[in-house]
């Protein structure tokens, strides 16, 4: 039966574009594209040359082309590819080996033409469907890219404002810093008479050191608050401080909710004002989370050793500062707290770090900044905070669990922004650290859509978001760039 | 799938505070876990024995010879215990040596379900006799049995020549059953004999935590037999050594008691999954087996004096716990006269669905059904075939096998028939534990009628498994095997289909808090412990496995099992693996000999894990597994749960198209291993085959395993070394030729060949003589290549000569059998021409498939080829010949292949 298959030429109705029917005759299997090859009665030659055959030879269900080029419409050649037209949908090409396997691969059903197996011909449907998606997906797309139009703008201005802001703070702060300098040598000068110089320079200099003590203090209790401050929202919540041990009043080894709530005055959460009473009665106790190195690109220069001596040649303006002089402390003092309270340190190393990282080429991901997502499955609630960590909790009781920190951006080369990597996450029993993919595709809405663990500890995780959708192609492009006419 | 370790993030915190002891950070075999012949009490004594000092004498006066068999009393000189010994003469030159205690205490167990029938025997004549002994005649060829009084001792000669000696060292020892003296029946009974010591460990011993009661007391027995003449000996799988056996002097004997080892380590002689008592002995001149029926803890002992100068000689002795000695020498003389020899006892290899023998896709495991689907898509999206995807314990609730995770699994029959939309199938795994949960609908059932394993104390013995505390069905039960079957049935086993196989891993059985990770000894199977019959109940799972998945086709298909334990027989119920290797060059390499080894005791279905269960296989090995696996029986890859992906396709499109290859190679070569699979069945003839079958004489292939031939004709010399720029094949056969597969290059035999090889080489040659069909066109999996045409390698012997077969059935029914459907052809070239005859005019199938191509290498090139049909017409065949290699290509004959015809050359 098979090996009396002849050459089989086929007749196909193509609806051009122009609405017209018109014939044409080609071998099974041969695209259009190349039917100038397989000119009837003419012997063949193969595509690659390597050697010519008589045309009653080309698909006739033996290899003779060692590109297979010789058997477009059965399954001869090991290497061959056949076309299916699939009119109302799109055009494709199967591997050869798949011609009447019995499997209906092409929905025109010409690759099951001698296998027995009964397919339908789903090309209209499927291309009823393929549109319809198309268009859905066109106007999200669209709708998508709008989105992302604004996100790009309102980036910018944010880019823009918090970088405003940054240089704002940084130059207010050397201002004041400048200012300071200024009324402490003012204060310094007007500190008289001469003879007193020395105990009064004694004096200030210990002044200064408890400055400096209670500047040190003032950082760590901004550094605290930070680290305290897992959401970043500008609060310290009972679930956030409960996480130290190490503060439990009664040392019992556990730090229950209502202790926890009397350590933050009973509130259920503080801000960073409220915080400074907090830290007075927790500081001893507190052990940092972070590394020291992290703390020290925060803290503020200490004062330096005062230079020079005191008063000299400038004692004829000793008298209108010593007038000021007390004016002059309270400025000092209240320049001081200013620049070196949590709030403004807090301020600055979000901006800093925020202005450091890569959002995109237009900054486009900004506004996932410091957002949290969540999912949940019916065992777990999945939540993704991007450019921060990835994390799982059990849905009934049981701890968090670290899936990954913000690693870094992980697409392929022409589409670096498709794919984020949080990696470092909690180690696996007799495995790696758990580590997660997020795929990004084009969404109106911002959300996570799925989870899974094709690995063990290996997490991926989908994620929409207007922000990776494409300038949209016309939707007639969409729907005709695929069909062969 | 797994030995007993599990994340302890899904086990209970008691189990993971003994895994953590069991772990203690290493990745080898914990050797602490098992015992050594030292801390086994029957094998201390046994070994501590001295040789030549046997206190067994004949008693000839006893002697009484029927038709069938020659009884002889054997009596203790030391303890005055009478033995009854019984010589049968088997059809098909066998002698079956039995001795049981003449009056035991009570009946000693005898191994049931593994002979297939009652041996038919042949009569015995008596020669001579004198008071020293006497002399049996074995029928044709000058054999005679000689029995030797005092000491007693048995010798089989051929002629002047010694073939076979039992007790001829004097180890025969039987330890008879006994009353314990410290109780009140010991004194009623006045039995004071002499050797009655009470030792350490005849009534109790402990391992580790475990205390074994022993309420019957001492019960070993053991043999040993010199084999005058031989150097090597095989088989006794199943352990990770090499093929030849080792000598045990000065170590520990071969151990066969099935244990579930987790990281089992190369290279020694440490009990593994399965056992199967079959040893062979082969020199140049003869082929014999011994096959010790006892499925007791066993142990042997090998010792040899190669390297003297003396005649070499090996000498063999069989220690087993409990039960009697029966044992079946087979005397050959050609391993295929072996072969057969222990088929006729035992059976043959069930020959499976010719889909089981493609490739085989495993994980632990694949998550639910879009990672299913998604792996299925995988496949066809690289374009490389798979017929098999297997679900291990991760997709049951709970562990509770016959049952689906609802969540994972909501509708496994959807998945199935999207399988089979693809005519792919799929393995679901079943295991022999089953989790106590009043809840569990197997486990109230198994428990209502009583059907589980009882402990010493009479109440179901229960252990930990991977569902937690589980009870284990007593598979040795005719009734729970029956009602085991019946589970299978498409609406017991909910969500099943007719695409769904089954796998039965664990059932040595594994028990993470038993003795040695299994059952206690003194755990009880009716009224037998499991001391007498451990090694049996692996084989019984399997069974009724198999039993139930033909019962739900109502006796049409063919079943596919998998099992991790086994023992003698076990090759009538399906595959088995070598259980839970690791992804290392070293397992790689004894893949070989592993799976050798089996196939000389009758197990031809036999693979190792693709790519290495434990750890992370680099790139280069996992290439090379699929390589070697592509030419090895069962093809499967599998993977640990803690293991990162590994389907072929993600180690970059170099190393997929490396892997697509392989698995083509499999693919188009599934003709020729369908025919060797029927063969097996038919006849007991191993499909994977060490050298020295084929060229018994060639002294050099005796201990070859890095090599092996598949049937006769494909010689195959996997690259297992890491780096690999070149290996040494052996080309056997002197005058013989062979021809290189992928490149027809044409090479001598019986000389060493260096091949360069890269990383897409698998070194394949087939002998010149040789007649081989594949199937060219690939397809996404067997069962789509089903009517495909054949192309015919016909590799010609120096002579100018070849010989094939092709087997072409259904491809899954028992129809080939019940019916007698199938096609079974016999190709042959001689004298310019190559014909196709019918090898079973009895049988008779229609195939669409026809031949499409013949390949003639070492050919001369013709002036024209001429077909001829029988009915009468002549046709000229184009051809092209390419002088270079020799190779004559035959352009579409496109006769049927259930066909007559012949293509004459001129």
């Amino acid at each position: 039966m098979s090996c009396a298959l002849l050459l089989l030429l086929t007749s196909l109705a193509l609806v051009m574009g122009t609405g017209t029917a018109v014939e044409i005759q080609r071998p099974r299997g041969v695209p259009q594209s190349k039917r100038q090859f397989y000119e009837e009665n003419k012997p063949f030659t193969c595509l690659d040359g390597s050697s010519t055959i008589p045309f009653d030879q080309v698909n006739d269900d033996y290899c003779d082309c060692r590109d297979g080029s010789d058997e477009p419409g059965t399954a001869a050649c090991p290497n061959g590819s056949f076309h299916c037209t699939n009119a109302g949908f799109r055009p494709a090409f199967i591997p050869s080996s798949r011609i009447n396997d019995g499997i209906c691969d092409c929905c025109d059903t010409t690759d099951e033409y001698n296998s027995g197996a009964t397919c339908q011909n789903t090309c209209r449907e499927m291309g009823r469907k393929e549109r319809e998606s198309l268009q859905i997906m066109a106007e999200i797309t669209k709708e998508g890219f709008l989105l992302k139009q604004q996100l790009i703008h309102e980036a910018k201005r944010g880019q823009e404002d918090k970088q405003g802001k940054l240089t704002e703070l940084q130059g207010s702060k050397k201002g004041l810093e400048g200012k300071m300098e200024a009324l402490r040598t003012v204060k310094k000068t007007a500190e008289d008479p001469e003879k007193e110089a020395k105990e009064r320079h004694l004096k200030s200099w210990e002044e200064q050191k408890e400055l400096i003590r209670m500047e040190k203090d003032k950082t760590r209790m901004a550094e605290a608050f930070l680290e305290l401050d897992d959401d970043a929202d500008g609060y310290v919540s009972v679930a956030e401080l409960q996480s130290h041990l190490e503060l439990d009043p009664d040392s019992d080894g556990s730090l229950t909710e209502t202790e926890t709530q009397g350590l933050l005055g009973g509130a259920g959460k503080v801000d960073t004002s409220t915080f400074e009473t907090v830290w007075s009665g927790i500081k001893d106790k507190y052990l940092s989370e972070v590394s020291t190195y992290v703390m020290k690109t925060y803290v503020i220069q200490s004062f330096p050793y005062p230079k020079g001596s005191p008063g000299s040649g400038r004692s004829n303006e000793v008298s209108i500062i010593r007038f000021e002089n007390a004016n002059v402390c309270t400025l000092l003092s209240a320049s001081q707290s200013l620049i070196c309270g949590p709030e403004f340190i807090w301020i600055c190393r979000n901006l800093e770090k925020e202005i450091g990282f890569d959002f995109g080429p237009s900054a486009e991901f900004a506004y996932l900044y410091s957002q949290c997502y969540e999912l949940s499955t019916s065992e777990y609630i999945y939540r993704l905070c991007p450019f921060n960590r990835v994390s799982q909790k059990p849905k009934f009781g049981g701890s968090e669990t670290n899936l990954g920190l913000w690693g870094q951006w992980a697409g392929p080369e022409e589409n670096l922004y498709s794919v984020m990597k949080y990696d470092h996450g909690q180690g696996c029993w007799q495995g790696p650290n758990r580590s997660t993919t997020v795929k990004l595709t084009c969404g109106k809405e911002t959300v996570v859509t799925s989870t899974s663990e094709p690995s063990r500890c290996e997490y991926l995780m989908e994620f929409t978001t207007p922000a990776v959708c494409q300038e949209p192609a016309s939707l007639d492009e969409v729907l005709h760039g695929h069909t062969e006419l | 799938m797994a030995a007993f370790v599990v994340s302890p993030l899904k086990m209970g915190p008691l189990l993971v505070l003994w895994l953590a002891g069991c772990l203690s950070g290493t990745w080898a075999v914990d050797r602490g876990n098992f015992k050594t012949c030292d801390q086994s009490a029957f094998c201390k004594r046994q070994r501590a024995l001295k040789p030549g000092q046997s206190p067994y004498r004949a008693l000839l006066e006893t002697l009484e010879l029927t038709n069938t068999k020659l009884t002889l009393q054997l009596i203790n000189d030391n303890n005055k215990v009478r033995l009854l010994l019984e010589l049968y003469r088997l059809q098909g030159n066998m002698t079956r040596v039995k001795i049981n205690e003449l009056k035991p205490l009570k009946p000693r167990f005898e191994v049931p379900d593994v002979l297939i029938n009652d041996p038919p025997t042949e009569p015995l004549s008596l020669l001579s006799r004198d008071e020293n002994g006497v002399v049996l005649s074995l029928g044709a060829d000058s054999q005679r049995l000689i029995v030797s009084a005092k000491p007693f001792r048995l010798d089989i000669m051929e002629g002047r020549e010694v073939l076979l000696s039992l007790n001829s060292r004097g180890l025969l020892a039987f330890e008879h059953l006994r009353i314990r003296k410290d109780t009140q029946a010991s004194q009623q009974f006045e039995i004071a004999k002499e050797d009655e010591k009470v030792e350490d460990g005849m009534w109790e011993e402990t391992f580790k935590s475990h205390t074994d009661s022993k309420p019957n007391g001492p019960s070993s027995i053991s043999l040993d037999f010199s084999l005058p003449g031989v150097e090597n000996v095989y088989g006794i799988p199943e352990h990770a050594d090499s093929l030849k056996l080792k000598a045990t002097d000065g170590g520990d004997p071969y151990r066969l008691f099935n244990l579930d080892v987790f990281q089992y380590e190369v290279f020694n002689p440490m009990a593994l999954y399965g056992a199967i008592p079959v040893m062979l002995s082969h020199s140049a001149q003869r082929t014999m087996g011994i096959f010790w029926l006892n499925a007791a803890e066993t142990w042997v002992d090998i010792s040899s004096n190669t390297g003297s100068s003396e005649t070499p000689q090996t000498d063999v002795r069989w220690i087993s716990e409990s039960g009697i000695i029966d044992v079946f020498i087979m005397l050959g003389p050609t391993p295929t006269d072996v072969f057969s020899q222990y088929a006729s006892l035992t059976g043959t290899q069930a020959f499976p669905p010719l889909s089981a023998l493609a490739y085989h896709q495993c994980r632990w495991n694949y998550n639910d059904q879009e990672d299913v689907a998604a792996v299925d898509q995988g496949f066809d999206d690289h374009d490389i075939p798979y017929d098999f995807i297997w679900l291990d314990i991760e997709h049951t609730d709970g562990k509770r096998y016959f049952t689906w995770d609802p969540h994972k699994f909501p509708q496994p029959k959807d998945m199935l028939q999207g399988l089979l939309d693809k005519r792919r199938k799929m393995v679901t795994i079943v295991d022999p534990h089953i989790k106590v949960d009043s809840s569990y609908k197997i486990h109230n059932e198994i428990r209502s009628k009583g059907f589980y394993v009882k402990s010493k104390d009479g109440g179901d013995y229960e252990g930990w498994c991977w569902p937690g505390n589980s009870g284990y069905p007593d598979f040795t039960n005719p009734e729970m095997r029956a009602w085991w079957a019946s589970m299978f049935a498409y609406d017991q086993y909910e969500g099943s289909m007719e695409n769904m196989y089954t796998w039965n891993d664990m059932n040595e059985p594994s028990v993470f808090n038993g003795p040695e990770v299994t059952m206690h000894k003194d755990a009880l199977h009716g009224n037998w412990e499991n001391r007498d019959l451990h090694n049996l109940y692996g084989l019984y799972v399997q069974r009724a496995t198999a039993e139930g998945l033909i019962e739900r086709s109502g006796g049409v298909e063919r079943p596919f099992v998998l099992a991790r334990a086994f023992f003698a027989g076990s090759q009538r119920y399906g595959a088995v693996w070598t259980g839970d290797n690791a992804a290392e060059w070293e397992h790689l390499k004894i893949s070989i000999p592993m799976c050798l080894s089996l196939g000389l005791v009758g197990v031809s279905f036999c693979g190792a894990d693709v790519g290495g269960f434990f750890k992370s296989p680099s790139t280069e090995l996992l290439v090379r597994w699929y390589q070697t696996g592509a030419y090895q029986p069962f093809f499967r890859a599998h993977a640990h749960l803690d293991t990162p992906r590994r389907e072929p396709w993600l180690f970059g499109p170099e190393n997929t198209a490396l892997i697509r290859e392989a698995v083509r190679q499999r693919y188009a070569l599934l003709p020729y291993w369908y025919q060797l699979f029927y063969h097996a069945h038919h006849s007991g003839q191993p499909v994977m085959r060490p050298l020295w079958v084929e060229y018994p004489q060639d002294t050099a292939t005796f201990s070859m395993d890095d090599q092996f031939l598949l049937g006769r004709d494909l010689l195959v010399h996997p690259v297992t070394e890491e780096g690999a720029r070149g290996v040494t094949a052996y080309l056997p056969g002197k005058g013989e030729v062979w021809f290189d597969v992928h490149t027809f290059q044409k090479h001598n035999g019986a000389q060493n060949l260096y091949i360069p090889v890269t990383i897409s080489s698998i070194p394949v040659f087939q002998r010149g003589g040789s007649i081989i069909s594949r199937k060219a066109r690939v397809r996404r999996s067997s069962s789509c290549m089903e009517h495909d045409p054949y192309t015919l390698f016909v590799a010609l012997s120096p002579k100018r000569f070849a010989q094939g077969e092709l087997y072409i059935d259904d491809g899954h029914t028992f129809n080939f059998d019940k019916q007698k459907q199938f096609i079974h052809r016999r190709f042959s070239f001689a004298n310019n021409a190559l014909s196709s005859r019918n090898l079973a005019p009895g049988s008779q199938f229609t195939t669409f498939s026809w031949v499409e191509k013949i390949v003639i290498l070492g050919a001369s090139k013709p002036s024209k080829a001429t077909l001829k049909t029988p009915d009468g017409k002549e046709s000229q065949l184009e051809f092209e010949f390419d002088a270079s290699m020799s190779v004559l290509t035959l352009r579409k004959p496109g006769v049927n292949a259930g066909l007559d015809w012949t293509v004459v050359l001129q």
